[in-house]
């Protein structure tokens, strides 16, 4: 049953533009793309332990390269998809060498300060990022071909937001598929084990320092995957992809939707972008909002909801057996 | 390659910027060393300390002593605040995960800067100078406004007035050994809680002095929170959380490499700050003249 019910998600997330709304496509599109960002960050933070306050840098380093490549060199998006991780990954590995020799609070605060380094980059290199204004207009992937589908068949007509859409999802069902894989893994578990009690890890001769590298780099590859989306997404990549405000708002989503459980931080993106669609819609003030359900996500439910659902679920289910 | 007096004229520029980094940082610094709590939130206190001295300023009018009026006011009123904060809710947070008390801080962050926001709008708000530093002198050929002089004075006399409370009054040194073992401090008899709260309050009085007093200089604006604490982050790292005299060399080679290196590499001095943290973290973690946590 567990193994079910994310390909009837997926399949349902299909038909999200056959409802004929712009608006549902725009905030699944937006939605798949956090789901991706915030599950590799669980990968740290979840399954391994590690507090990444730097997140966002991977992010923004893959949103540059797939945005740099598409619009100012013209490498298709097949190819230009993929480089993202490759190089969002390659970062992760050269930072996070230095990132895994510290421990707890400098770790978190050395992710912080290669973050800020990449912004700081991306902020002033004017020649390759655009600088402060960013890379507007970056272009969509070539879907001339499914236009010519279209023209046969008109069923399969859509628009090019749409079609992009449904290459998103194509792509992070990939992703993700792949993500847990890797947590199920040999290697999953033993970031797990690490996470428990590095000290043992240590003794019965795990190297901790190199799995907590290769999972800082998968972390950030993906990371890198989901900001290469998200450029094209958001027609545009700017700087402020790569701010430390990026990177809690990723940790957010992350805590929001449960960080113990593989899906939690989807279902976290899913329901904070959801609230702030539909909040912004009444007031300017979503950080005071966000703010407040954060504060009250720390004191009552830190399990998130996933843990909220997973605990209710446990204690309903345990009911009739004890009577 | 600039001349002396202007190169002078630089480093005076980078000083003020240091001592105003050093007021805020020290607090920030404080808290680290005694909650063991990296506090996203101090920076919306500095942004509250800069709106609430104009917002006293306006009902005071202009006068001789207003501004030192509104400074200190504002700074007291945001020191009340964090008592008000840490004592109802950040107590519940000790002993919970880092991850947790870190973004609780950063909860406030988003819930005090849109306080700001409905409270004060988003024009951009200024304090005039105080009556009697409103002029200029001139050192070494270099002209440097009075109210700068002040600052760069003022600094080392908190450091000073700072560094006595923590060395040589009892207070201080309750505060020192709640840095050092905070259970037997409290097996001794003393109230660790109360004192917790003291030492939150006395951070945020100086994060919201340092922002009334940086007011007649810049711009009051929203986003001035997340800026400064990066800034400020900065400087405690290299210097060496917790440590008090690390947090003011700190803020001095922040200063001096900003102001620098603007003159020298204009496109990358906010880049050559990151990278001189990330080089001290690599090197040294517990920063400059900082003691490696247990």
């Amino acid at each position: 049953m567990t193994a079910r019910w994310p390909v009837l998600v997926l399949i349902a997330a299909f038909f999200v533009p056959a409802l004929g709304s712009r608006y549902y496509t725009f905030l699944a599109n937006d939605v798949v793309i956090w789901a991706l960002f915030a599950t590799s960050l669980n990968l740290l933070v979840g399954y391994t332990g590690l507090v990444s306050f730097g997140h966002a840098a991977y992010f923004g380093i893959g949103a540059y390269t797939t945005g740099f490549l598409m619009k100012k060199i013209g490498v298709p998006f097949l190819l230009a998809f993929p480089a993202a991780g490759l190089l969002a990954g390659l970062f992760a590995l050269v930072f996070g060498f230095f990132c895994v020799r510290l421990t707890r609070i400098y770790f978190a605060m050395l992710t912080l300060a290669f973050a800020q380094i990449v912004w700081a980059i991306c902020f002033k290199w004017n020649e390759v990022t655009g600088g402060e204004q960013g890379m507007p207009e970056i272009p969509y992937p070539d879907f001339a071909w499914l236009e010519r589908v279209a023209a046969v068949v008109p069923s399969l007509g859509y628009r090019t937001s749409e079609y992009f859409y449904f290459l998103t999802l194509l792509m992070v069902a990939i992703c993700l598929w792949l993500l847990r894989r890797i947590v199920g893994s040999p290697f999953g578990r033993m970031l797990t084990t690490i996470r428990e009690n590095p000290e043992r890890a240590e003794f019965i001769g795990v190297n901790v320092r190199r799995y907590e590298l290769g999972a800082f780099v998968i972390a950030g590859a993906f990371a890198g995957l989901a900001g290469g989306l998200f450029g094209i997404f958001n027609r545009g990549v700017f700087p402020d992809f790569a701010y430390w405000t990026k990177s809690s708002e990723v940790l957010i989503m992350t805590l929001l939707g449960g960080m113990g459980t593989f899906f939690g931080p989807a279902l976290g993106a899913l329901v904070l972008l959801w609230l702030n669609q539909q909040i912004v819609s009444y007031t300017q003030y979503w950080p005071l909002i966000l703010g407040t359900i954060l504060v009250v996500l720390l004191f009552v439910f830190p399990g998130g909801i996933a843990g909220a659902v997973l605990g209710l679920w446990r204690r309903l289910s345990r009911r009739p057996a004890s009577a | 390659m600039p001349d002396l007096s202007f190169a002078f004229a630089q480093s005076l520029s980078g000083l003020t910027a240091a001592m105003f980094l050093f007021l805020i940082a020290s607090g920030l610094s404080l808290i680290f060393g005694v909650l063991r709590v990296l506090n996203f939130a101090h920076g919306t206190f500095y942004m509250l300390g800069a709106y609430s001295a104009y917002q006293i300023v306006q009902w005071l009018g202009t006068g001789p002593i207003t501004f030192w009026i509104a400074a200190l006011g504002a700074a007291t009123g945001v020191a009340l605040l964090g008592g008000i904060v840490e004592r109802f809710l950040f107590q519940r947070l000790y002993g919970k995960e880092e991850l947790y008390q870190l973004l609780f801080t950063y909860a406030l962050v988003l819930i005090l800067s849109d306080v700001a926001k409905i409270i004060w709008g988003t024009q951009q708000k200024s304090v005039s100078r105080p009556a009697g530093l409103t002029g200029a002198v001139s050192v070494f050929g270099a002209t440097i406004p009075d109210y700068n002089l002040f600052i760069i004075l003022l600094g080392p006399a908190i450091a000073l007035g700072f560094w006595y409370v923590l060395q040589r009054m009892r207070v201080g040194r309750f505060i020192r050994a709640a840095a050092l073992d905070r259970e037997t401090l409290g097996a001794l008899g003393v109230n660790v809680r109360a004192l917790y709260t003291g030492v939150f309050m006395l951070a945020s009085f100086l994060g919201g002095l340092g922002g009334a007093l940086i007011s007649p200089m810049r711009a009051i604006v929203p986003g001035m929170d997340t800026e400064v604490i990066v800034e400020a982050f900065v400087v405690v790292v290299i210097g060496g959380l917790g440590s008090f005299w690390g947090t003011f060399l700190g803020a001095l080679i922040y200063g001096q490499v900003l102001s620098f290196g603007i003159l020298f590499f204009p496109r990358f001095s906010i880049f050559s700050i990151f990278a001189l943290m990330a080089a001290v973290l690599i090197i040294r973690p517990w920063g400059l003249l900082g003691r490696p946590l247990k």
